[in-house]
C-alpha cells in the first residue's frame, strides 16, 4: 500500500515540479489527508519524498539526499509524538465513556424526593458546572410533621467528590432511626467523614429542619455558607449563621443549633457557595441582588422562585457556570383548612 | 549464524557509540534509512536510560533470523536501581519529557518486540526486537 501511495506522490510532485501551480498544490494537501488516513509517520513522508525525488531528479547532488536523511532523523519523535497522542486520544475516549457511567450511577445512587410536609413548599436547583456535582442536596421525611434537608458541598470537585457524597449519604441514610435535630446530625456525619476521608476533602453542610406543628425551622451549620431567612411581615432578609467547623477536620466539633419561626409567606433559601459566589462583570454577585432576585418572585411556588434564581444567575454568566449551583427553599404557606 | 556486539554505557558519547553500532548492523541486516533511524533512536533512549539512571551498563546488538525472517535485537542491561513501577513507565505521558513521544512507550513502538525485566535493587535488563519486513 505504501507503494501505491509512493507511486501517486510522484506523480503529483512531477506535475508541480513542472508547472509550479496552485492547482496541483491544492492536489498535493487533499493528498497529505491520505498519508495522514494511512497512517503513514512523518518519517516515511520524507522518505517517499526521497524516494520520489530519486527517480524524477536522480541527477541532484549527494549533499541533498544526505540532507533528506538527516531529516528523516529528525521526523522520528515527531512520528512518535503523534503515536503517543493518537493513543491518549483513544484512552481519553474511554474515560469519557466511563465519566458518563458514573454520572448516571451518581444520579440514580443520590437521587432523592422533596419532602411532603403540610403547609410547607418546597423548591430546590442542583446543577453541577461541569459533568459531575460536587454539591449534594439530601431531603428527610421523618414523619408527616418534619421535614428535614441537607445542603452539603464537597470542595474539590469531580470524582473524588462523588465518591465522598456516597459517604455521606449512607450515613444520613441511618439517620432515620436515631435524633435528627440538626446539632446531633452534623456531629454524626462530622465523625463519619473524619474517620473515612483524608484530610485534603473538606465539606460544608447546612442541616435545616423544619416541624409543621411548631411552625418552626431549627439549623445548624458546618462551615457552610449561611442561608437567608425572608419574613414576610416585614419584607426584610435575615442571614441565618450557625458557628461550627467544616466536616471531617475534627471529631470533637460542638455545633451551634438555632431556629426561627415562621410565618405565613416567610421562606428560607439555603445554598452553596456557587450561588453566592456567582461571578459578573463586576466581580462577585452581591448578596442584595440575590435578595432583590428571591424577593421579586416571593408570592410563587418555592420550585419556581429556586428556577427563577437559577435561571437568573446562570443567564449572568452566559450559561457557563463557575461552580456547581444549588438553592433549596422552604416556604411557609397558609395551610388550607 | 548470529553476531552480537556490544557497547559498554559509562559516559555521554558512549550513547553516540551505540548508535553508531546499531545503525551499521542494521543497515547489514538490510533496513531502509528509516527503520535504521527508528532502530538508532530505539538504542539511543535506552542507552540514554541506562547512563541516567543506572549510572552504567550495557547495550548489545544481535543480527538475529528466525523460520526465515531476518531482524535485529537489542539488549540494554544493567544492575542500577530498576524500576519499580513497570505498569507506569510503560504508560503514554509518563516519561519526565512527558509528551514528547520518547522514553519506554516510544521505544516500544519502534521495535516490533519488546520485553523488560527489572527488579528493584538488582537491574534491568530489556530486549526488542525488529524484523525485517
Ligand atoms: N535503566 C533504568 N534503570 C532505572 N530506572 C529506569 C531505567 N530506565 C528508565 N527508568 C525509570 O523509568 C522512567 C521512565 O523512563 P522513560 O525513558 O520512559 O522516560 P524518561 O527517561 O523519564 O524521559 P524521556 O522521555 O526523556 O526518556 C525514568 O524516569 C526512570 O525513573
Ligand atoms: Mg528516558
Amino acid at each position: 500500500m505504501p507503494r501505491e501511495v509512493g507511486r501517486q506522490y510522484k506523480e503529483i510532485l512531477k506535475k508541480y515540479i513542472d508547472s509550479q501551480s496552485e492547482e496541483d498544490l491544492y492536489v498535493g494537501q487533499q493528498f497529505s489527508r491520505r498519508f495522514i488516513e494511512k497512517q503513514i509517520a512523518p518519517e516515511d513522508v520524507i522518505s517517499i519524498h526521497k524516494t520520489a525525488l530519486l527517480e524524477l531528479l536522480p541527477d541532484l547532488r549527494d549533499e541533498v539526499w544526505i540532507s533528506m536523511d538527516f531529516l528523516i532523523e529528525m521526523m522520528i519523535h515527531y512520528g512518535l509524538t503523534l503515536r503517543e497522542h493518537q493513543s491518549l486520544i483513544r484512552k481519553q475516549e474511554i474515560l469519557q465513556m466511563e465519566m458518563n457511567v458514573a454520572t448516571k450511577v451518581q444520579d440514580t445512587l443520590l437521587q432523592t424526593t422533596s419532602p411532603n410536609v403540610k403547609g410547607l413548599d418546597v423548591g430546590w436547583v442542583s446543577q453541577p458546572a461541569h459533568q459531575m456535582n460536587g454539591d449534594y442536596v439530601y431531603f428527610l421525611n421523618e414523619n408527616q410533621h418534619v421535614a428535614s434537608v441537607a445542603v452539603a458541598d464537597v470542595m474539590g470537585k469531580g470524582i473524588p467528590a462523588a465518591l465522598c457524597m456516597s459517604m455521606i449519604k449512607f450515613g444520613m441514610d441511618g439517620l432515620e432511626k436515631g435524633d435528627t435535630d440538626p446539632r446531633a446530625v452534623l456531629d454524626i456525619i462530622n465523625r463519619i467523614v473524619e474517620k473515612s476521608v483524608d484530610n485534603s476533602m473538606f465539606i460544608s453542610m447546612f442541616y435545616g429542619k423544619y416541624d409543621a406543628r411548631s411552625s418552626t425551622f431549627s439549623y445548624s451549620s458546618a462551615g457552610h455558607e449561611p442561608a437567608l431567612y425572608f419574613n414576610a411581615a416585614s419584607g426584610t432578609f435575615m442571614e441565618l449563621n450557625a458557628k461550627g467547623l467544616l466536616l471531617g477536620i475534627k471529631t470533637d466539633v460542638v455545633y451551634e443549633e438555632h431556629a426561627v419561626q415562621m410565618q405565613d409567606g416567610d421562606f428560607i433559601a439555603m445554598m452553596t457557595d456557587g450561588v453566592t459566589e456567582t461571578r459578573t462583570e463586576e466581580g462577585f454577585i452581591e448578596s442584595e441582588s440575590i435578595q432583590q432576585l428571591l424577593e421579586s418572585v416571593r408570592d410563587q411556588s418555592a420550585q419556581k422562585m429556586a428556577e427563577h434564581l437559577y435561571n437568573e444567575l446562570a443567564g449572568l454568566q452566559e450559561y457557563r457556570l463557575g461552580d456547581d449551583f444549588t438553592i433549596v427553599i422552604f416556604k411557609k404557606n397558609p395551610e388550607e383548612v | 549464524m548470529s553476531y552480537r556486539s556490544s557497547v559498554e554505557i559509562y559516559t555521554e558519547w558512549d550513547i553516540v557509540a551505540a548508535r553508531q553500532l546499531g545503525r551499521n548492523e542494521a543497515k547489514k541486516t538490510g533496513f531502509g534509512t528509516v527503520d535504521q533511524a527508528r532502530i538508532t533512536t530505539a538504542i539511543s533512549e535506552l542507552a540514554r536510560n541506562i547512563y541516567l539512571y543506572a549510572g552504567k551498563g550495557k547495550i548489545e546488538i544481535e543480527r538475529i533470523s528466525e523460520n526465515g525472517a531476518f531482524g535485529i535485537k537489542i539488549i540494554a542491561s544493567d544492575e542500577g536501581p530498576g524500576i519499580s513501577d513497570l505498569r507506569k513507565v510503560m504508560e503514554d505521558g509518563y516519561s519526565t519529557s512527558g509528551g514528547l513521544g520518547a522514553g519506554m512507550p516510544g521505544v516500544k513502538r519502534l521495535m516490533d518486540e519488546f520485553k523488560v525485566v527489572s527488579e528493584p535493587g538488582v537491574g534491568t535488563t530489556i530486549t526488542a526486537k525488529k524484523w525485517l519486513h
